[in-house]
């Protein structure tokens, strides 16, 4: 298990976003998280991600004890995530937001920016290859100069996709994938993720109400509503089960 | 190693120039390109936080008088504190207090380093507008502690005959390491994590940037050059109250680096000489004026009439600021490109 949560619980005043759901995250698994619009699928993951403490629960990550730690920590434990709404660094270009997520990996101190230290020109060129050569596996490397806003909205996906992977994570968390793109890019934003997870040794925890690509892509799904896990299992399992059903179409048997 | 050569050929060009006029120009123009110097090591500075960080604050004010009090008190005489403090006897630590300019230039950035750090951790927990009315509260405080504490700063009085030992050299030089050092930071990682700040500050903790402390670096780091401008600017007046620090001071760094462009170097440095150049140059217009041999009479007040229509021209047509986000290097890239 490289992710690991237990009883989590999360209240917004009276509103129970998340009541104590439990699940685990295999190595290398690509793990979905579905569920209708309100059933608590983002606060999971900000809660993951250290953006919310749970009202109760923790959450492990390889084992280590990660509910209370800042997100900028988290991060640096080896969790990426992307944001549902696209959020780019809109002021820079492709590289310098592929190189924002290289930040705590390019090491060198505020002295040593001052001074021009050779440490200085050692880690950003190594930081600079590195980002490079994420850009060039997925395929941006050719807008790499531009302004990160100025591209089309899938290439702003992978953009996104790619700055967290900068960051070298071991969990990447995505939110919402393939959220407003046409059936031929949904299908290439697939076959990238394959192989992100395979060329870079990565488990993928993601969002997706789109369940063609689910269906394609998940080892395994959990399904959230209202806060509640109704179905944990094989994504085949899941589109016939009963309460799944119920969730996402209404209760038609007895209406 | 291209760049190398234009940095160092960029460098001598400029010391070249305050040579020059160092050597040939009247003490008048001496003395605005003084002054245009220091708010040049102020603008740019104010711009790290403000700018490139995206923290309005409204603080240099506090941070320049600091800085100011520290250098003049550095730089006096025993003899003349005596004689200096009339509400009551000068402390004991102020009469210690005795250097030479570069150390006392130097002890007065780290004056307001140390403040700046010390006021980051409660000033940083609030954001936009909060962020400005704090960083704003800040100032009045300096200048009310300036006031009631006559042992250190003579109080309301103020500070006179501090030693006019400026030169274009001290000013126009410092200027120049304070901008070397500046690009330094903002072409780094640390430069790009203030950026991301700016633009995302959520995104950017999310993906690893620890915001807290990359708005504290900017913020010590402006205080520190701040300190060091408001010491130059201490010995260019040769005389120094704390009335001389007031909002107005911050509100005019504001206009310059709003009228250059916000996060830009070069912005700041071009709206300086604007701003600081320009109520100078325009003072004519205080003057009687006579126009096609009508005598029209003196109006003074005229020159900020003027001034304030082009600055609104000046923001009528380019939003951003003169240079927006870029910097003059960009123009010569774009350039390139089209070859």
């Amino acid at each position: 298990m490289i992710l690991e949560l237990k009883n989590i619980s999360k209240h917004f005043g009276g509103v129970k976003a998340i009541s104590e759901t439990s699940f685990g995250v295999k190595k290398n698994q690509i793990f979905g998280l579905i569920g209708p619009n309100g059933a608590g699928k983002t606060t999971m993951f900000n809660i993951i991600t250290g953006n919310y403490n749970p009202s109760e629960g923790e959450v492990l990550l390889n084992g280590k004890n990660i509910t209370k730690m800042k997100n900028y920590k988290i991060v640096r434990e080896g969790v990426a995530r992307t944001f549902q709404n696209i959020r780019l660094f809109s002021s820079m270009s492709v590289l310098d937001n592929l190189l924002i997520g290289m930040d705590h990996v390019t090491k060198y101190t505020y002295f040593e920016t001052i001074f021009r230290f050779p440490r200085y020109f050692s880690a950003e060129k190594r930081s600079k290859e590195y980002v490079l050569e994420i850009m060039k596996n997925l395929g941006i490397l050719e807008f790499k100069d531009e302004l990160a806003t100025s591209l089309s909205y899938g290439n702003q996906r992978k953009v996104e996709i790619a700055r967290a992977l900068a960051t070298k994570p071991n969990l990447l968390l995505l939110d919402e994938p393939a959220a407003g793109m046409n059936p031929n890019e949904t299908k290439e934003l697939a076959e990238l993720l394959f192989k992100i997870r395979d060329e870079y040794d990565i488990t993928i925890l993601l969002i997706e109400h789109d369940m063609k690509f689910v269906n394609h892509l998940c080892d395994e799904v959990l399904v959230l509503d209202y806060g509640k896990t109704i179905f944990q299992g094989d994504i085949k399992d899941a589109i016939v089960d009963e309460e799944v059903i119920k969730a996402y179409l209404g209760d038609f048997k007895h209406a | 190693m291209n760049k190398n050569i234009r940095n160092i050929v960029f460098i001598g060009l400029a010391f070249g120039f305050l040579f020059l006029a160092q050597n040939s120009l009247d003490q008048y123009t001496i003395r605005v390109l003084n002054n245009i110097a220091i708010f040049i090591i102020l603008a740019v500075s104010y711009n790290l936080i403000n700018g490139v960080t995206g923290q309005f604050s409204l603080e240099p004010n506090g941070f320049v008088a600091i800085g100011a009090y520290v250098t003049s008190l550095a730089l006096l005489s025993e003899d003349m504190k005596w004689e200096l403090f009339q509400l009551e006897d000068p402390s004991p630590l102020i009469l210690a207090l005795n250097l030479d300019l570069i150390p006392a230039l130097f002890l007065s950035g780290i004056a307001a380093t140390v403040v700046a750090l010390t006021l980051a951790f409660p000033v940083f927990r609030v954001r936009g507008d909060y962020l400005a009315i704090v960083t704003l509260g800040f100032g009045f405080i300096i200048k009310v502690v300036a006031i009631n504490s006559p042992e250190f700063t003579n109080g309301a009085i103020g500070l006179n005959e501090i030693p006019s030992i400026i030169n274009l050299y001290w000013t126009g030089g410092i200027a120049i390491i304070t901008i070397m050092v500046m690009l330094n930071i903002i072409y780094s990682k640390y430069g790009r994590a203030m950026k991301a700040v700016r633009d995302d500050e959520d995104a950017a903790a999310a993906i690893g940037i620890n915001t807290m402390k990359i708005k504290t670096y900017a913020f010590g780091t402006s205080a520190f050059f701040e300190g060091v401008g408001g010491g130059l600017l201490a010995i260019l007046l040769t005389t120094i109250s704390p009335d001389l620090f007031q909002f107005f001071l911050t509100f005019q760094l504001l206009i310059i680096i709003v009228l250059g462009g916000l996060g830009s170097m070069s912005g700041a440095i071009v709206g300086t000489i604007i701003v600081i150049g320009g109520t100078e140059w325009l003072r004519v217009l205080d003057g009687p004026i006579t126009l096609f041999g009508t005598d029209y009479g003196a109006h003074p007040g005229l020159r900020m009439v003027v001034f304030s229509i082009i600055l609104i021209i000046v923001m009528l047509f380019a939003r951003e600021g003169i240079m927006g986000k870029k910097e003059l290097t960009d123009f010569f890239k774009k350039k390139k490109d089209q070859k």
